[in-house]
């Protein structure tokens, strides 16, 4: 049966250097539930080893977690990548820390915490996630549309590491799936300013506790599944966005 | 000054084939953010940038630009040239920095 799921598909995690320290799976679970969200997308920037934590935290709490990252491109654009299990977003995570030069520093960025779903630290990723993979924007889609994944242009409307704000435009070959803009952006002036042939999607990209779930996405949908997702963007099959 | 003369001033390459228009550089922008130059770029300038993807050519149309100047050793992947080529936008390339080809292209326009 089909029914409405609010779903927040990006939020990241400690393993983040912006993010909050408190930002562990577990508190982003209790979080979500606490608000009444029934989707998280975990999107770590170029990173996705939060992701068994949060879902483990997930199963306990009654909320599904899509484990992700948001990609950042060669142009600097930031790209959503969302799929159903782990597995892929392993594959891809190999990919991007091959193409992803640097070394974090912890004093500059912040600390990027890999915890486990009781908030017990395992270790600190060494690498500069905070950076730039050397892959190209539409390599990347290629790689997460392969993979079965959800592509999503990260926060189009942002001056800096957006699609718009890097590119000026959406290049034409870029397959997509959605857009997403940022919470204080509303869907009718975002239409407005943007005439999209792509969906618009909401999100928090919270980095702070209170932030998940402040902005969401409404899905109307036979259960969870990126391919249900997709079929609400493609409104098929009776699935669609709740606006 | 045009586009020709600058480029024999400055030392740069000529990445297209299809040889340059003897356009009046009017100025140059110098950014990486294409929005940005959408917005202020001005017609004949040169744009200076190291951003490679294949949009800058489109921008470069829009706004009437005089040619791109790739920086740092950059350079577009074929399929972008040949796209340049197609549509009349000069490219070029240096391996100096945008602030270095910058600062001469000023000095050349500003103090002919």
């Amino acid at each position: 049966m089909l029914r409405n799921y609010k779903a927040d598909l990006h939020v990241h995690t400690c393993l983040s250097p912006c993010a909050e320290m408190k930002m562990s799976p577990a508190a982003i679970v209790k979080r979500a539930k606490a608000r009444g969200v029934h989707v998280l997308g975990i999107c770590d920037h170029n990173s996705a080893e939060n992701a068994p934590a949060a879902l483990e935290a997930a199963r306990r709490y009654g909320v599904h977690v899509l484990p992700g990252m948001e990609v950042t491109s060669s142009e600097e654009v930031h790209l959503l990548a969302l799929f159903d299990a782990l597995e892929p977003a392993g594959e891809l995570q190999e990919i991007v820390y091959r193409h992803l030069p640097g070394e974090n520093d912890e004093e500059v960025f912040g600390m990027q915490v890999v915890v486990n779903a009781d908030d017990e630290v395992l270790g600190f990723n060494r690498k500069l996630l905070i950076g730039a993979t050397t892959l190209r924007l539409e390599e990347i889609a290629e790689i997460i549309r392969s993979k079965g994944g959800l592509a999503v242009a990260a926060h189009i409307d942002r001056e800096s590491f957006s699609l718009i704000g890097q590119l000026g435009f959406i290049p034409d070959d870029l397959i997509l799936d959605a857009l997403e803009i940022s919470p204080d952006l509303s869907y009718g002036e975002a239409a407005r300013r943007y005439n999209p042939t792509l969906p618009l999607i909401h999100s928090s990209d919270a980095h702070k506790t209170e932030e998940v779930g402040r902005c969401c996405t409404t899905f109307f949908l036979e259960k969870v599944s990126i391919e249900e997702i997709k079929k609400a963007l493609r409104e098929q099959e009776g699935r669609r966005i709740v606006r | 000054m045009t586009v020709t003369e600058v480029v024999e001033r400055l030392g740069l390459r000529v990445l297209t084939s299809k040889g340059i228009g003897d356009i009046e550089v009017t100025g140059g922008y110098t950014c990486d953010l294409l929005s940005d130059v959408m917005a202020n770029g001005r017609m004949g300038n040169l744009w200076i940038t190291m951003q490679t993807h294949q949009n800058v050519l489109a921008v470069a149309r829009i706004k009437d630009l005089a040619g791109i100047v790739f920086v740092n050793g950059r350079r577009p992947d074929e399929e972008t040239i040949r796209k340049a080529n197609e549509e009349h936008v000069t490219v070029l390339g240096t391996d100096e920095s945008a602030f270095s080809i910058s600062g001469q292209l000023y000095q050349l326009l500003e103090k002919p």
